[in-house]
């Protein structure tokens, strides 16, 4: 355990990607095995379920501490992450002679203990705790609270393993990845060529496209390009092996039973086929709006009414194996030509085909691309036809190119103090429009700014708060943001009316006053417009 | 036999803290004909006053950064009468020449904590518990999170840091506060028994320090003459204002560290760029802050500067009398990280509450 958390120190101040790198490759040359297939499995957001939640490990944090709840409360306001806060607060260790435990100890302890009853769950917790010092207090409640979001990345830790191992990474991103227990599977399984031939439900790792900031000109002749909507959906694999139907999402999250409709595909796709595509909701292969596909998510029952509702489909637009082979290696316009036989054969309405939008003319997509709203795309994607499928985010062959925001000037109303990184800084903020004269919030955005912006508008807040509630702060209504966002929808729960997706504060604008803001009708009518 | 309830020995005014029977406030951040001062941070002690009463090694550093005056200097625990009112200064702990200051009248007892720390760092005067009726203490630190590790650990950290940069032949930045945290890490560093080499900022102070006769290592001012070549793995203590600027081009290559009582919560330590975080703080932490509040038997006890609200709720909840002073204190020194937001710009509203 010590030298996990010795890790996730190093990778939690490290400034610079070598020395986190450096301290991976040695962590997974020196850890004992079963700890390394843990941390694999925790890095790549695989983790034991919860035995505790939140609001118990508070309570036995605040007997061990004695302090009343609302100080503890305070505290993790402050502190901004519930596994420090708890950290931090316990008394110091009383018995610090006790033989360490390996992390996956630990972990296999958490796993048994999932179905006890309290007291037991309890007494093991509160023993940890009083032998651990406070990094290792913090690393544990990190496991009793899952996420292990600390600066390192999933490709980061596949490139200390590429290293470690001497094998591509790319081959480590795919064994990676899928459907395995690391309770019951070993370092050698888990990273050997045969694992992948024996998981029937593994998918491959994602080729991510890079945004396009220059004028499509820049790369090249327009023959060498294939031109598709970028769709806003949720990018996900779609697989058929061994006469099982399998479903990831780009976050790995194996969605096969959140979607019965895909069910309806098993009979119609041949076996051994892997699609890339968009998991989107389709009448008749018309999109929906993503606020649709929200209601769907999250949801473990699903209604007759939904399914009528918002049925989904799959935009397929890419084939990465056929007839059980691996054919990323093949050049896209041969993987479009099969994927495209594949689909016209299923003629099943979940089942879409992402259609190449046709042009000959750079002009020409630039007109088109115009119309993306209207198509409830995000924009364009151009792909090269030459290129094979990659492993991750590789500049070159695959782009986006994305239509500007829809945007809108608002006031800062009131603020909290961030998490994580930004604990002790205002930077979560609510702002309102115009409504006479009166104002009224329609949207939170959290990211944008520069730090030192950051640091002003904190500033401001300190010094101008009105009132408080908890954690936030009423604040004169004075400093002007660009809010930029991807879509509008109506929504009931919003006391303006709509919803905002992907919001954010695109510019300060400080040579504008509150009262040049723009007006909650400015808002119904980008509703009327894009709102659909 | 309980007084007839007239004014407050001490009360909040939009000034400061005054004492109306010796007509004198305490850290005025307004500009008042006497005002008695603390310690020499820039958040206690302002610019514009008539006259300054404070203890002889704040002295130097006022009129460093003040320029002349009219100072009047005094020791610890030596009585000064003002309009018979009493007056004395005790250590605080916080930095050199830091003071708690002790109003007594007929026969009732204030003291006013000032910035304070309970651990004795060995160069700030040890902090001295005076009994009082009513006390009104800073909060800075004022949470449980906030609890030290004894100096003596802290300072291990930091020379092994030091060394094992030393060891890469890096040079070590540290970024500190130029009065109080500097002069702690220059004691810390000594151990190396080679020239600490400071930012001018720092150096400015330091000089000033000189008048008070404490001893401190060797030091060597930074200036566009210092050879690269002097500063390779060599020690530097920078204040924050200086952190991701030009100035540190020369000592590359470089590792950083921030010295800080806020290092204690690693977000904040992630938030600054910075290789390294040392919690090392010049104030009370919250076992601190309690145990110096029990040890003065106050039956009222105002909180300022900080977490206010929270402490001022524990105590009351504890059973002691209790209420939250709002300041213009806290954007000075150690507690502004910001080296460009403006330290005059601030809250001067006074809420206390029943
Ligand atoms: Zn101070
Ligand atoms: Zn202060």
């Amino acid at each position: 355990m010590q030298q996990f958390s010795l890790l996730v120190h190093t990778l939690g101040t490290a400034t610079k990607t070598n020395e986190k790198l450096e301290a991976l490759a040695t962590y997974f040359t020196t850890a004992p095995t079963k700890d390394k297939v843990w941390v694999i499995a925790l890095f790549s957001g695989r983790r034991p379920k919860r035995m505790a939640s939140s609001g118990v490990l508070q309570q036995w944090c605040c007997a061990l501490a004695s302090i009343p709840d609302w100080l503890f409360l305070e505290c993790y306001h402050t502190a901004g992450d519930l596994a420090e806060t708890i950290a931090l607060l316990l008394p110091p260790p009383t018995n610090t002679t006790h033989t360490h435990k390996h992390l996956h100890e630990y972990l296999e302890q958490i796993i048994d203990l999932q179905k006890a009853d309290e007291a037991a769950k309890q007494a093991f917790v509160t023993q940890c705790w009083l032998q651990m010092n406070t990094d290792e207090r913090f690393v544990f409640n990190k496991l009793l609270t899952g996420g292990f979001r600390i600066g390192v990345s999933q490709k980061m830790m596949v490139n200390a393993l590429a290293k470690t191992m001497q094998i591509p990474a790319s081959a480590i991103a795919h064994r990676i990845s899928g459907n395995w227990n690391p309770a019951t599977t070993t370092y050698e399984n888990l990273l050997s060529a045969e694992s992948v031939t024996t998981d029937f439900s593994k998918p491959y790792p994602f080729y991510l496209a890079y945004a396009l900031e220059q004028t499509p000109e820049t790369l090249g002749s327009p023959e060498e390009w294939q031109a598709e909507w970028k769709w806003d959906g949720i990018r996900g694999q779609l697989i058929k092996r061994n006469n099982e139907l399998f479903v990831w999402s780009r976050g790995e999250e194996l969605m096969t039973d959140k979607f019965p409709e895909y069910q309806a595909l098993l009979d119609k796709l041949p076996n051994g086929i892997v699609l890339d595509g968009e998991i989107i909701p389709a009448i008749n292969g018309k999109p929906l709006p993503f606020a649709i596909l929200q209601t769907r998510i999250g949801r473990k029952n699903i209604s007759k009414k939904q399914l009528q509702d918002a049925p989904i489909a799959f935009f397929a637009y890419d084939l990465l194996e056929h007839e059980a082979q691996d054919i990323r290696h093949l050049p896209l316009a041969q993987r479009r030509l099969l994927m495209e036989n594949i689909i016209a054969n299923a003629q099943h309405p979940t089942l879409q085909i992402s259609p190449v939008i046709p042009f000959t003319n750079w002009q020409s997509l630039v007109q088109t691309r115009t119309q993306s709203r209207a198509m409830l795309a995000e924009g364009l994607m151009l792909k090269r036809k030459s290129a094979p499928y990659q492993v991750g985010r590789k500049v070159g062959d695959w782009w986006k190119w994305k239509i500007d925001a829809l945007t809108i000037d608002a006031v800062l109303i009131y603020a909290q103090k961030g998490h994580g990184r930004r604990s002790n800084l205002y930077t979560d903020y609510t702002f309102a429009v115009k409504d006479g004269d009166k104002l009224v919030s329609f949207t939170k955005a959290y990211s944008g700014l520069t730090d030192k912006e950051f640091n002003e508008v904190d500033a401001f807040v300190k010094r101008n708060a009105i009132e408080k509630f908890g954690p936030v702060r009423t604040v004169k209504p004075e400093l002007v943001f660009e809010i930029a966002f991807e879509g509008i929808a109506a929504s009931n729960r919003h006391k303006s009316g709509v919803a905002l997706r992907f919001p954010r504060m695109h510019r300060w604008r400080k040579d504008k006053k509150a009262d040049e803001i723009n007006t909650l009708q400015d808002l119904k009518n980008l509703l009327l417009t894009y709102g659909k | 036999m309980p007084k007839a309830n007239t004014t407050p020995l001490i009360s909040f005014t939009n000034r400061g803290l005054y004492c109306s029977a010796g007509d004198f406030y305490i850290d005025p951040w307004r500009p008042v004909d006497k005002a008695v001062i603390t310690h020499a941070h820039s958040d206690h002690a302002k610019n514009g006053n008539k006259q300054y009463l404070c203890h002889h090694f704040t002295k130097p550093l006022l009129e460093a950064r003040l320029g002349n005056n009219h100072y009047q200097s005094i020791g610890w625990n030596e009585v000064v009468r003002i309009n018979g009112v009493s007056i004395s200064l005790h250590p605080a702990g916080h930095m050199i020449g830091s003071s708690q200051i002790r109003v007594s009248h007929q026969d009732e007892v204030w003291v006013v904590s000032g910035d304070y720390k309970t651990e004795n760092d060995g160069i700030s005067g040890a902090f001295e518990p005076i009994r009082c009726n009513t006390f009104i203490t800073e909060s800075t630190f004022g949470l449980p999170i906030y609890n030290w590790l004894p100096q003596h650990d802290m300072y291990t950290q930091i020379q092994q840091w030091v060394q094992n940069n030393k060891a890469k032949k890096t040079t070590s930045i540290l970024f500190a506060y130029s009065l109080g945290k500097a002069q702690r890490l220059l004691q810390a560093l000594a151990m190396f028994n080679e020239p600490i080499y400071l930012h001018g900022a720092i150096w400015n102070m330091q000089m000033a320090l000189a008048a008070t006769g404490i001893a401190f290592p060797q030091v060597e001012r930074i200036t566009p003459e210092t050879l690269r070549e002097k500063l390779k793995g060599a020690i530097v203590i920078a204040p924050p204002g200086a952190e991701g600027t030009s100035w540190m081009k020369k000592m590359e290559p470089y590792s950083t560290a921030v010295c800080s009582g806020w290092m204690q919560v690693r977000g904040n330590a992630r938030r600054r760029n910075t290789d390294m975080g040392f919690a090392l703080s010049d104030h009370a932490d919250w076992k601190g802050l309690l145990a110096a509040i029990t040890s003065t038997g106050a039956e009222k006890v105002f909180v300022t500067h900080g977490f206010q609200s929270a402490l001022s709720r524990y105590l009351n909840e504890q059973g002691i009398w209790s209420a939250e002073v709002k300041t213009a204190y806290g954007n000075g020194e150690e507690e502004n990280e910001n080296a460009n937001s403006a330290t005059d710009a601030i809250n001067t509203t006074i809420t206390t509450q029943q």
